[in-house]
C-alpha cells in the first residue's frame, strides 16, 4: 500500500504545481499560487522520503535543511536588479543535479548487473541493500534497459549544457564575464563537432553501456553549453535565460523517464514548456528567429541603412522639469539602463510627485526590456510603483499620440523608429514602442553612443526629442526638487 | 545684450511686446530688459510691475531705440522707427514683408537684422513662437464675444417660465486657428454651431470641438489643403457648390463668422450680398478677413454697419488689441520663445543661426541683405497628408478571408497532428509498454504546460521563472530515491544533488514570494 500512497501524493503534488503556474495569470492570485507550489513540493519530498526513498532519511533531511538555509539567505539578500543573475545561478544548480542523478542511475545499473552476475537466478537475488531505485531496475527487461540508457544519456547531456550555459550566463549578467559575444576560433563548427561527438558517444554507450562514452559526452556537452552562451551578447540574455529555464525542465523530464518517476516527468514537462514559451515570446518581441538568437549576433544588414539627419538636441534638468510641470499625460519607458543605474527608486519618487499633482503617469514596458522576461515589472514593483499603471506594449502603443511627454530611461532599441521606417535596418519589423508620436520625448541616456545592437537610433534626432545626458539616477535626482 | 520694447505708435493698438512675466524669462536667458515709459499701460501692465521684476524704464522712444540691442514690438514699424535702427541691431516684430518693400530696403540700408513674426514657418517645433496662431486664437474668441454683444438673444436654448428660447445658430466659415477658437467659444456658450472648410481633413477637428461639419455635394476631390496648413484657391465649380450651400444655410443662421484667408491674396468672397439679404433681422456677421477686403463685400474695415434688413456686419481688424492683456501675454511669450531659440547658450548673446529652418524662415533682413522670401522649409508642414485610403472590404470578401484563414489553420493543425501521430506510432512500435505509459504522461504534461503558461501575465514573467526554477528542483525526488544505495559514490553524488536542490527549492520559492509581495495596486 506504501507505493499507492506515494503515487497519490505525486498526483496531488502535480495538480498543485499546475495550479501554481496557472495562478500567475494575475498579481493577486499569484500570491496564493506560490503556496500551492510550496505545499506541492513539500508533499512530493515527504512522500518520497517515506515511500521509495527509504534509507538515510536523516542525512537527506539535514542536507535539505542545510541547502534551505543557504537558499533562504540568498533569497532575502538578493537585490532586485540582480534577479537575472540569481535565476541563471539557480538553473546551473538544477543542471548539475540532473547530471549527478543521471550518473547515479548509470552506476546503479552497473551495480544491479553485478549482483545479477554473482547470484545466478535473478529472483533469488538479495537487492535490499541496493536501495529502492535498484529494485526498480532489477524488474526491467533488456529492451527497457536500452531505453533507460538513452534516457539517462539525454538527461545528462541536457543537464550538462544547462550547467555550463547557466554559469556563463550568470557571469555575463553579473558582469564577471564580458557581455560581448565572443567565440573561439572555429565558431559554430566547434559546437557542431561537439554535438557530433555526443551522438557518436550515444551509439557507443547504447551498444556497450560503458562509463567512458558517458563521460566523454558529458565533457562535450559542458563545452557546448559554455561556448554557445559565450557567443550570445548581453541584450539577448532574456532569450538565453528562458531557454536555459526550458532546458532545466527537459533535463528533469529526461531523468524522470530514466527513473520511471511520473512526477519528475510532469514537472519537467511543465517547466520545459514554460521556458520554451517564454523564449518564443522574447524572440517574437525582437522579431528574430530563435535559431539566429542562439547562434548569436545579428545577421549583416540587408542593404544600405537610411542615413539619419539632424542633430541631437540636449536639454537640462530645468527644461525637463518645465516640460513635466506643463504636461498632463506622461509615459515613462524604462530599459536596462534604469536597472544598471539603480534608478528605480528615483523614478518611483518622480512618479509619486507627478501623480500627486493629478497628472496621468503610466509606464510602458517592452517585452524584452531588461535582461530577464518581466525584469522591469519586478524592479518597478520593488520601488512601490503600483502595477496597474505599468502597461504592456500592446496596451499602450496607441496612446502615444495623445501623450504630452514621454521619458525614455535607459532604453534604446525598443524605441527605435528605424524598426518601422527603414526596411534595411537590422531590427526592421521588430515591434517597438512608438514614443516618437508623442508631443515631446525626453531621452535620459549616458552619452551619445548607440545601443547594444550598434544601430543608430533616429529617435534621438527627431524634432520633438530632447536628450537628457547623464547617469539616469543622478539626472533624476537633479530633476526631483525642480518638480513643484 | 539689452532687449527693449517701445510703446506702440499706431492709434488704437493696445498690445505690448514684453510683459513682466516674459521679462523674467528673458532675464533668465542672460539679457537685460528695458521698456518705454507707459508702454504696457494700455494692456494693463503698469510701469511699477515692470520695475518690480528689474526692467529698466526708459523715458522716451528715441532713448530706448538707442540703448537696446534687440527691439521687440508688435505692429509693423513706421519709417521713423526704422530710421532709428543702427548696424547690428535686431528687430523682432510683425513686418508684413510681402507688402513692405520700402521697410526692408530701409532696414537693409541701416544694416540691421529683422525677424518678422508672421514668417515663422508653420512646423511643429515652431508652434511656440507662432504669433499668427496665438493672435488668430484671440481673434476667434473675440469674434464670438463681439457677435454676442450685437446679437439680441441668448446663445443657448432655454425653456423658462416666460417662454421657450431656441438656441442661436452659428456658422463658422474657415476652420483655421481663428475658426476653431470661434467654434469652441460659441459651443461653450451653448449655440448650435456649424462649420465649413475647403480642407475636408479638418472635419475631424471641427467635430471634436463640438460643431457640425458642413459637407458639400461635390464629387471632385474636395481637398483644398496646401503645405503650410493654409487653404489654396479653389476651382470655379467648387466655389459654385460652396456658395449654393451657403445660400441654403443663410436664412437659418443667426450669427456668421467668416475667417477664410489665403496667403498673399485678397480674401475670397464667400458671403454674397443676396445671402445677407436673406438673413433674418437681428442677425450678425463678423468678418475676420476684413483687413484683406473681407469675405463679405458689404464689410467696411474697422467699422460696424447695419444693413437695411437689420443685419449687423462687424469689420473690426483689431480683435487682438481689444483683448490687449491676453494678447500681450501670448505675443510676449511667442517673442520670448523666439529669443530663447536665438540664444542657444543662455548667455545673453544672440546667435543668429541662418542654418536653422525656423530662424532662417522668419529672418527677412540679415547683415545688409534682404533674405525674403525664404527657401521652402526642409521639414514638412503641420498639415498631414490625407491618409492613404484603406480599401473597405465587403462583408463577402471578409467572410471569404476568414474562411481561408480558418482553412489554412485547420490544415496546419491537421498536418501537425498527423506528423506527430505518425511519430508516436513509430516510437510505440519500438519502445516497450512501460516507456509508453510514461510517454503519455509526458506529452499530456507538455500540453497542460503550454495551455497554462500562455495565460501568465507578462509582468509576472520574472516570478514565473523563479517559481519554475524552484519547481524544477523536483529532481530532488530522484536523488532521494538513489541515496539509499550501497555504493559510496552514488550516495555522495545523490547527497550533493539533494543539497543543491534544497538551495534551489527554498531560494526559488522565497524569492518568488518576495517579488510577488512587492506588486501593489494603486
Amino acid at each position: 500500500m506504501e507505493f499507492g500512497f506515494t503515487t497519490a501524493a505525486y498526483v496531488v503534488a502535480a495538480v498543485l504545481f499546475i495550479l501554481s503556474l496557472g495562478g500567475l495569470s494575475n498579481q493577486e492570485s499569484a500570491k496564493r499560487a506560490v503556496w500551492y507550489g510550496i505545499v506541492g513540493m513539500a508533499l512530493a519530498v515527504f512522500a518520497t522520503l517515506v515511500g521509495p526513498g527509504s534509507g538515510l532519511w536523516l542525512l537527506s533531511l539535514l542536507l535539505i535543511i542545510g541547502g534551505g538555509l543557504i537558499g533562504q539567505y540568498v533569497a532575502q539578500r538578493v537585490q532586485m536588479t540582480e534577479m537575472p543573475q540569481l535565476v541563471a545561478a539557480m538553473h546551473s544548480l538544477v543542471g548539475l543535479a540532473a547530471v549527478f542523478v543521471g550518473y547515479n542511475a548509470h552506476f546503479e545499473i552497473k551495480n544491479v548487473a553485478e549482483v545479477f552476475a554473482v547470484v545466478d537466478a535473478a529472483k533469488d537475488a538479495d537487492l535490499s541493500e541496493l536501495g529502492a531505485f535498484a529494485k526498480l531496475i532489477a524488474k526491467k527487461t533488456s529492451a527497457e534497459l536500452a531505453i533507460l540508457h538513452v534516457e539517462l544519456f539525454l538527461g545528462i547531456f541536457i543537464g550538462a549544457i544547462t550547467f555550463t550555459g547557466s554559469v556563463v550566463a550568470y557571469g555575463k549578467l553579473a558582469g564577471k564575464v564580458s557581455s560581448a559575444a565572443t567565440k573561439l576560433p572555429g565558431g559554430h563548427a566547434l559546437n557542431a563537432a561537439a554535438a557530433g561527438l555526443s551522438l557518436i558517444c550515444l551509439i557507443w554507450y547504447f551498444s556497450t553501456g560503458g562509463f567512458f562514452p558517458l563521460f566523454l559526452m558529458t565533457l562535450a556537452a559542458l563545452f557546448i553549453g559554455y561556448h554557445l552562451i559565450m557567443g550570445i551578447g548581453g541584450a539577448d540574455m532574456p532569450v538565453v535565460v528562458s531557454m536555459l529555464n526550458s532546458y532545466s525542465g527537459w533535463a528533469a523530464a529526461a531523468i524522470g523517464f530514466s527513473l520511471g518517476n511520473d512526477l519528475l516527468i510532469v514537472v519537467g514537462a511543465l517547466v520545459g514548456s514554460s521556458g520554451a514559451i517564454l523564449s518564443y515570446i522574447m524572440c517574437k518581441a525582437m522579431n528574430r528567429h530563435f535559431v539566429s538568437v542562439i547562434l548569436g549576433g545579428f545577421g549583416g544588414p540587408q542593404g544600405e541603412q537610411m542615413a539619419v539627419e539632424g542633430e541631437q538636441v540636449a536639454i537640462d534638468a530645468e527644461g525637463v522639469a518645465a516640460a513635466l510641470n506643463d504636461a498632463d499625460s506622461i509615459i515613462i519607458v524604462p530599459g536596462y539602463g534604469m536597472a544598471v543605474a539603480q534608478a528605480q527608486q528615483s523614478v518611483s519618487e518622480l512618479v509619486r510627485k507627478l501623480r500627486a499633482k493629478g497628472k496621468n503617469v503610466r509606464f510602458a514596458i517592452h517585452p524584452v526590456a531588461g535582461r530577464l522576461p518581466g525584469h522591469m515589472n519586478v524592479l518597478l514593483a520593488e520601488a512601490k510603483v503600483p502595477y496597474d499603471i505599468v502597461l504592456e506594449m500592446d496596451e499602450i502603443n496607441d496612446d502615444f499620440p495623445d501623450t504630452d511627454v514621454v521619458i525614455v530611461i535607459g532604453s534604446n532599441d525598443i524605441v527605435n523608429p528605424a524598426a518601422q521606417e527603414d526596411p534595411n535596418s537590422p531590427i526592421a519589423g521588430m515591434p517597438v514602442l512608438e514614443v516618437w508620436k508623442a508631443k515631446q520625448v525626453i531621452v535620459s541616456k549616458r552619452g551619445q553612443g548607440t545601443g547594444y545592437s550598434g544601430i543608430e537610433n533616429p529617435l534621438f534626432y527627431k524634432e520633438n526629442t530632447r536628450m537628457f545626458y547623464g547617469d539616469a539616477k543622478q539626472s533624476l535626482d537633479k530633476l526631483l526638487p525642480l518638480i513643484d | 545684450m539689452k532687449i527693449g520694447t517701445p510703446k506702440e505708435i499706431l492709434k488704437g493698438e493696445n498690445r505690448v511686446a514684453m510683459t513682466p512675466e516674459s521679462a523674467v524669462q528673458l532675464q533668465k536667458l542672460g539679457y537685460d530688459c528695458a521698456i518705454e515709459k507707459g508702454a504696457g499701460a494700455a494692456a494693463g501692465f503698469s510701469d511699477e510691475a515692470y520695475e518690480a521684476v528689474g526692467v529698466e524704464i526708459v523715458k522716451t522712444a528715441a532713448a530706448l531705440w538707442k540703448t537696446a540691442d534687440i527691439i521687440t514690438k508688435v505692429r509693423v514699424p513706421t519709417e521713423t522707427e526704422l530710421k532709428r535702427l543702427t548696424k547690428g541691431k535686431t528687430l523682432i516684430s510683425f513686418f508684413n514683408p510681402a507688402g513692405n518693400e520700402e521697410g526692408m530696403e530701409l532696414a537693409k540700408e541701416k544694416g540691421a537684422n529683422v525677424i518678422a513674426m508672421e514668417m515663422v514657418p508653420r512646423i511643429s517645433r515652431a508652434q511656440k513662437m507662432d504669433a499668427l496662431s496665438s493672435m488668430a486664437n484671440i481673434a476667434g474668441y473675440r469674434a464670438v464675444i463681439e457677435a454676442g454683444n450685437n446679437f439680441g438673444r441668448f446663445f443657448t436654448g432655454q425653456v423658462t417660465a416666460a417662454g421657450k428660447v431656441p438656441p442661436a445658430k452659428v456658422l463658422v466659415v474657415g476652420a483655421g486657428v481663428a475658426g476653431l477658437a470661434a467654434i469652441g467659444t460659441a459651443v461653450s456658450l451653448g449655440a448650435v454651431v456649424y462649420a465649413f472648410d475647403v480642407r475636408p481633413e479638418v472635419a475631424e477637428q471641427v467635430e471634436s470641438m463640438g460643431a457640425e461639419f458642413v459637407y458639400l455635394d461635390f464629387q471632385d476631390d474636395q481637398d483644398g489643403a496646401e503645405t503650410g496648413g493654409y487653404a489654396k484657391p479653389s476651382s470655379p465649380e467648387f466655389r459654385e457648390a460652396q456658395l449654393a450651400k451657403f445660400r441654403e444655410l443663410a436664412p437659418e443662421m443667426d450669427i456668421v463668422i467668416t475667417t477664410a484667408l489665403i496667403p498673399n491674396r485678397e480674401a475670397p468672397e464667400l458671403w454674397t450680398e443676396d445671402m445677407v439679404q436673406s438673413m433674418k433681422r437681428g442677425s450678425v456677421i463678423v468678418d475676420l478677413a476684413a483687413e484683406k477686403g473681407g469675405n463679405c463685400k458689404l464689410t467696411v474695415p474697422d467699422e460696424k454697419i447695419v444693413t437695411d434688413n437689420g443685419v449687423t456686419i462687424i469689420g473690426y481688424t483689431d480683435f487682438p488689441s481689444r483683448m490687449a492683456t491676453q494678447a500681450s501675454m501670448l505675443y510676449a511669450t511667442n517673442i520670448r520663445h523666439m529669443i530663447s531659440d536665438l540664444t542657444p547658450n543662455k548667455d545673453g548673446q544672440i546667435v543668429h543661426d541662418m542654418e536653422d529652418d525656423v530662424i532662417r524662415g522668419a529672418t527677412v533682413v540679415y547683415q545688409g541683405e534682404i533674405t525674403f522670401p525664404p527657401p521652402p522649409p526642409k521639414v514638412q508642414a503641420i498639415a498631414a497628408k490625407p491618409k492613404a485610403e484603406v480599401k473597405e472590404l465587403t462583408p463577402e470578401e471578409k467572410r471569404a478571408q476568414e474562411i481561408a484563414a480558418f482553412k489554412a489553420q485547420t490544415k496546419q493543425q491537421v498536418t501537425l497532428l498527423g506528423v506527430g501521430g505518425a511519430l508516436m506510432l513509430l516510437v510505440g512500435l519500438v519502445a516497450p509498454a512501460s516507456f509508453m505509459q510514461h510517454f503519455i504522461v509526458f506529452v499530456l504534461a507538455v500540453f497542460v504546460g503550454f495551455q497554462v503558461i500562455w495565460n501568465v501575465s507578462h509582468s509576472l514573467h520574472t516570478p514565473l521563472m523563479a517559481i519554475t526554477n524552484a519547481i524544477s528542483s523536483i529532481i530532488i525526488v530522484g536523488a532521494l530515491m538513489q541515496i539509499g544505495s550501497g555504493s559510496f559514490l552514488v550516495i555522495l553524488l545523490a547527497a550533493l544533488s539533494i543539497f543543491m536542490a534544497g538551495i534551489n527549492i527554498f531560494g526559488g520559492f522565497l524569492v518568488t514570494r518576495r517579488m510577488l509581495a512587492m506588486f501593489q495596486k494603486s
